[in-house]
């Protein structure tokens, strides 16, 4: 069995957020981490490795340093790893990112692709389910429990106060919450043959089924409006308005707010 | 000359170190207290290969080096010293003699299953007529038939009663010179737990490191296979000296990571702890003092790590003499850690004298650095003996 796990290299945001002009993310400045929704679906992928044999491949887009996020992965047990770096691909919204992952996933044999639900700085979990669009695979989200069954997986799916249950067919995509279970420590055997493996680096033009106009910032229909630190909450606006007067009040807060 | 650590390394001290916040330092104050191996810790740290780093891959190991193995005990004495000592000593003291001096039959049967995490090690040499005067041990070991038989017994024994496997030291024989003087060969052998004849006696109740099991061991016609000697015959004397060559290498790292780790418990406690209206960091002496503590950990930091790359260089060509800068790495150190914790206490003021606090924990485990594995004493006479050759 192959399973390719999706990871992101993304800044601890316990250490505070830094945003470049644009608005986007300064990753470069900030220390960085494995996701840890990725971290649990990798170690997901790793107990199916123990289990069964399968091969692990973890797969990332980013930038060049997101390779030290890869040789943890490989520390951890993970068999190849393959970056996706190039400077086109850069300040990619999640349309971009998941079309470009889905480019490089189209090179690879796959039976499971497993990410992470969501990531910590983007928070959207839009890429996951978009990648499974992109391949025209079926997706289950929010797994809580990963099994394989022949030539299906079974994921227990978190829902509110409850699971469901849900099977599929391989190949699928699996989308992880960090919950899954704990991931392992690297090991220090681990980590030196980490450092002797060869990372497959692609950039953009070994993505051959890609188009220009889906990669980078330009390629992303997100546009960001603002971006901020954490701001305190104001005291917030009173007005004092007739019942009518207050409805229209309201609903153009509402769209100045972009919230219809 | 780089100072810097490369890549792996780096990720390397990331791993230990997160285990040992996340593992170790949650249970360091309990276990000190209520004198308890910390076994589950030390069965997780035998799952992930922390207990086999420089031993190679063939024999079970990690396949890494001596600096990666002393950046673990380093990362884990930052936060117990206990635990730093137990796998020092697994590591230093019992895998590495029988990487050394062991045959193939003998590393297969007892290196593999110590590296591979499956078994605990221990170096049995100290006994209570015998301590820095090595040679005046008294236990005993004679041949009969196909078993060596072992007699007496070793005291102060680091993984004491939770070790499985030991390197016992006996005298094998007593030869005279031409001038009629006697003087005592000894031995190395590879003793199982539970054999016939070995039981343990006294746990010693210690002023630090006391979650360490620290035995007495009673050798009573204690048989054991012929082929368990360890080394040539008469050549013991030579192999555990060697053999604490290295494992003071190891020391170092647990004195340094104490030291260091009772630097980083007060600039947090000097940073909250206010009198005058100020936190007590804004006052000089407070800072100049941390300065100086810190340089020193720090001096004692390049000397350990240039004992584990010369010691690594020793593994690669078995010539290379690790000795003098062992013990510089180790009598440096344990000073510095000595003295770095007490000022550390001192920081403290009143609540550095309690146990609600870290940092007398660390001066308690602070002071056997000065002492096993070959005294201050010693490693100036190390030292000193090779300067006035």
């Amino acid at each position: 069995m192959n399973i390719v796990v999706c990871i992101k290299q993304v800044p601890d945001t316990k250490g505070g957020v830094k945003f470049n002009p644009d608005g986007t993310l300064d990753r470069a400045s900030m220390l960085a981490i494995m996701n840890p929704d990725d971290k649990a679906g990798l170690e997901a992928a790793l107990r199916l490795k123990d289990e069964t044999g399968a091969k692990v491949t973890v797969v990332t887009m980013g930038l060049p340093k997101a390779d030290d996020m890869l040789r943890e992965a490989l520390a951890m047990g993970a068999d190849e790893a393959v970056l996706i770096t190039d400077r086109r691909l850069g300040g990619a919204d999640t349309w971009a990112t998941s079309s470009t992952i889905a480019a490089g996933l189209k090179k690879l044999d796959y039976d499971l692709i497993i990410t992470g639900r969501q990531a910590i700085d983007g928070d959207t979990a839009q890429v996951g389910p978009q990648i499974a669009e992109h391949l025209g695979l079926p997706v289950i989200s929010y797994a809580e429990a990963i099994k394989v069954e022949g030539d299906s997986v079974i994921v227990q799916r978190q829902y509110e106060d409850r699971y469901h249950e849900l099977k599929a067919k391989m190949p699928c995509l699996v989308t992880a919450l960090a919950e899954l279970n704990e991931p392992r420590y690297m090991t220090p055997g681990g980590i030196f043959d980490a450092f002797d493996k060869e990372v497959t680096v692609w950039g953009r033009d070994d993505l051959t089924d890609l188009d220009d106009a889906n990669i980078g910032l330009a390629g992303s229909p997100t546009k960001i409006a603002k971006a901020s630190d954490k701001v305190r909450k104001g005291a917030g606006e009173k007005v004092a308005l007739d019942p009518k007067e207050s409805v229209e009040y309201i609903v153009s807060k509402l769209k100045e707010k972009h919230v219809i | 000359m780089d100072f810097t650590l490369d890549k792996k390394h780096e990720m390397a001290r990331q791993l230990f170190r997160e285990f040992a916040l996340n593992e170790v330092k949650p249970v360091a104050q309990e276990i000190d207290e209520t004198e308890q191996f910390p076994r589950e810790n030390v069965e997780k740290m035998m799952k992930y290969g922390f207990m086999g780093i420089p031993i190679p891959k063939e024999y079970g190991g990690q396949g890494c080096d001596v600096l990666t193995y002393v950046m673990c005990v380093e990362e884990l004495s930052k936060v117990c010293g206990t635990t730093g000592v137990i796998v020092s000593a697994h590591t230093s003291l019992c895998c590495d003699p029988i990487l050394t001096y062991g045959t193939e039959e003998q590393k297969q049967k007892f290196l593999v299953p110590l590296a591979s995490g499956k078994k605990l090690g221990a170096f049995a040499l100290t006994e209570p007529g015998a301590g820095t005067d090595a040679q005046g041990a008294q236990c005993k070991a004679t041949e009969d038939g196909d078993s060596w038989v072992l007699n007496g017994s070793k005291c102060f024994i680091t993984n004491g009663k939770e070790a499985d496997i030991y390197i016992v030291f006996a005298v094998t024989d007593i030869v005279e010179d031409a001038k009629g003087r006697k003087s005592k060969k000894f031995s190395a052998f590879i003793v199982e737990k539970d054999t016939p004849g070995f039981t343990f006696g006294t746990k010693e109740k210690k002023m630090g490191i006391r979650a360490s099991s620290t035995y007495e061991l009673i050798f009573q016609d204690c048989r054991i296979p012929k082929d368990n000697i360890l080394g040539p015959r008469g050549k013991g004397f030579g192999i555990a000296m060697h053999t604490l060559d290295g494992g003071r290498i190891g020391i170092a790292a647990q004195a340094l990571g104490i030291g260091e780790g009772s630097i980083d418990a007060t600039i947090d406690f000097v940073k909250e702890r206010k009198q005058f209206g100020r936190p007590i960091a804004a006052f000089q002496n407070t800072a100049f003092q941390l300065a100086d503590m810190k340089a020193r950990m720090d001096a004692a930091k390049y000397l350990v790590y240039n004992a584990a790359c010369t010691k690594d260089l020793y593994q690669q060509d078995h010539k290379t003499s690790y000795s003098i800068e062992a013990a510089e790495a180790k009598l440096f150190a344990a000073e510095a850690a000595m003295a770095v914790t007490t000022k550390a206490v001192q920081l403290h003021g009143g609540y550095g004298y309690t146990r609600e606090y870290d940092v007398e924990r660390m001066m308690r485990d602070a002071k056997i650095t000065e002492i096993y594995e070959g005294t201050s004493e010693v490693q100036r006479l190390v030292i000193s003996g090779a300067m006035l050759k």
